[in-house]
């Protein structure tokens, strides 16, 4: 269980409705951590910044979780959390281990634009 | 997102230095302001289990970050984290801090409690590998090396206690440190000297990390010889220390040469009404424990500061 007010994606059927109803996604895949609990907190304070993206998480640990791990994108990622950012269903950026709000933001910005 | 408010006192800072400072200043009764440019709790949340806290026998960065974070509101502070804050101006009697998005709080009273953060190494290839073969947690990180040859950076507790930890995982862990003795418990350094998975590679610093989507070598240079060599890698752990998170109070307040902010034994600082707390202080010890005693010491401090100027 994510400690987090992030909507948390518990199951391959939850994953797949987000994606779907959602053009633009970015799941962290973490655990109660140190190096993902800030990734938590930044997307937290950016739903509101950006409300045309769905901020959500998904339990490391969670077997769900494959569909994050078996990514190609995220082969050579060794640290957690794996963020991944998808637009209309597709993986556009991932990024392994803790990140600042300036490394998110640029992403987000990049790959959604702005509000 | 645009707009002013004033407060009796700002702290800049929300981990236990900030926090307590905040607890104590809003239970008497002054209008305070937390401002955090991270997540709530600062480096306790980067500490799966702290068991040195009295009082709590055991309890993880997190959930005691919560508590304080909790315990500051229900006396009526307001906290914000995860802030970016543009400019401080701390010289006058009346304090601004303005924050991105063009929002200015202003207060008749500062707590300066930034506290630090992990020292990378600055040398080419780390930000890019990050999370693809190098590390700064060995409790998040660790499985993900299991039988694979690593490197811890460092020479002091944290990086001999890792060390050793890490053999949980890794067939063979390198220590890499640049000094050619350690600056750790005799203890942790027996422990990682006995320990026959642990090997040393003294006065050597790393130059660079190789590798495309992982890491895959590291050049290792030995600072005796001036050789460098070129070495395969599966990953590296860095814990080689911590910076104060000074670097926007240069030019206003007095630092040491290290950073840290000089303070009396109140807790102030060379302005009037700017007091500081905790890791950013220049002090010798930095546990949670000396961070709430100087948030206390501060916040009494700043509270009569305030009162004084009515
Ligand atoms: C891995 C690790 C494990 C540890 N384990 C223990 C332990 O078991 N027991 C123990 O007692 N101590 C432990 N410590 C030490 C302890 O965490 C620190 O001494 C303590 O957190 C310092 O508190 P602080 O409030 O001064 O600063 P910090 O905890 O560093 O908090 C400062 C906060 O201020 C924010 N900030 C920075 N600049 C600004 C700015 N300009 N404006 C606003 N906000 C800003 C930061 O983002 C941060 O959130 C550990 C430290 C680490 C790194």
């Amino acid at each position: 269980m994510l400690y987090t007010n992030l909507h948390h994606i518990e199951s391959l059927d939850e994953h797949k409705k987000v994606l779907a109803e959602n053009e633009n996604v970015m799941v962290i895949c973490g655990r109660m951590g140190p190096m993902c609990i800030p990734v938590y907190g930044i997307a937290e304070e950016l739903e509101d910044v950006y409300p045309h993206v769905k901020f959500c998480d998904f339990e490391f640990d969670n077997p769900a979780a494959d569909v994050i791990r078996a990514l190609p994108e995220v082969q050579g990622f060794m640290g957690i959390p794996f963020t991944i950012y998808y637009k209309n269903g597709k993986v556009v950026k991932a990024t392994s281990s803790i990140q600042s709000k300036a490394e998110v933001t640029a992403i987000l910005d990049a790959e959604f634009g702005k509000k | 997102m645009t707009g002013e408010a004033h407060f009796d006192t700002i702290v800049l800072g929300g981990g236990p230095a900030g926090l307590t400072a905040a607890i104590y200043l809003a239970r008497a009764k002054l209008k305070t302001l937390v401002i955090n440019e991270g997540t709530v709790g600062g480096q306790m949340i980067l500490t799966h289990e702290i068991a040195n806290y009295p009082g709590v026998e055991k309890t993880s960065g997190y959930a005691l970050s919560m508590t304080m974070k909790k315990q500051a509101e229900s006396f009526g502070a307001e906290v914000l984290a995860n802030k970016t804050v543009l400019s401080v101006d701390i010289e006058g009697d009346v304090k601004k801090v303005i924050l991105e998005g063009d929002v200015t709080y202003t207060a008749k009273s500062i707590i300066v409690a930034p506290g630090g953060r992990s020292r990378t190494l600055g040398v080419p290839g780390e930000d890019a590998l990050k999370g693809k073969g190098i590390s700064y947690c060995a409790t998040c990180d660790g499985d993900f090396f299991t039988d694979k040859e690593i490197i811890v950076v460092g020479g002091g507790n944290s990086a001999l206690e890792e060390a050793v930890s890490l053999t949980k995982y890794a067939k063979r862990v390198t220590v890499v440190h640049k000094l050619d003795h350690f600056e750790a418990h005799k203890h942790a350094v027996e422990e990682a000297k006995g320990h026959p998975r642990v090997d040393f590679m003294m006065e050597s610093v790393i130059t660079e990390f190789h590798g495309n989507d992982r890491l895959e070598s590291v050049d290792i240079k030995d600072l005796h010889t001036g050789n460098t060599l070129n070495r395969k890698i599966d990953g590296v752990f860095v814990f080689i220390g911590y910076v104060p998170n000074t670097e926007s109070f240069k030019g206003m307040l007095d630092l040491n040469q290290a950073g840290e902010i000089m303070v009396t034994e109140g807790m102030a600082t060379n302005i009037p009404g700017v007091f500081a707390a905790g890791d950013s202080t220049a002090k010798r010890f930095r546990q949670i424990t000396t961070a709430v005693a100087d948030g206390t010491i501060a916040a009494l401090s700043a509270a009569e500061y305030v009162e004084r100027s009515h």
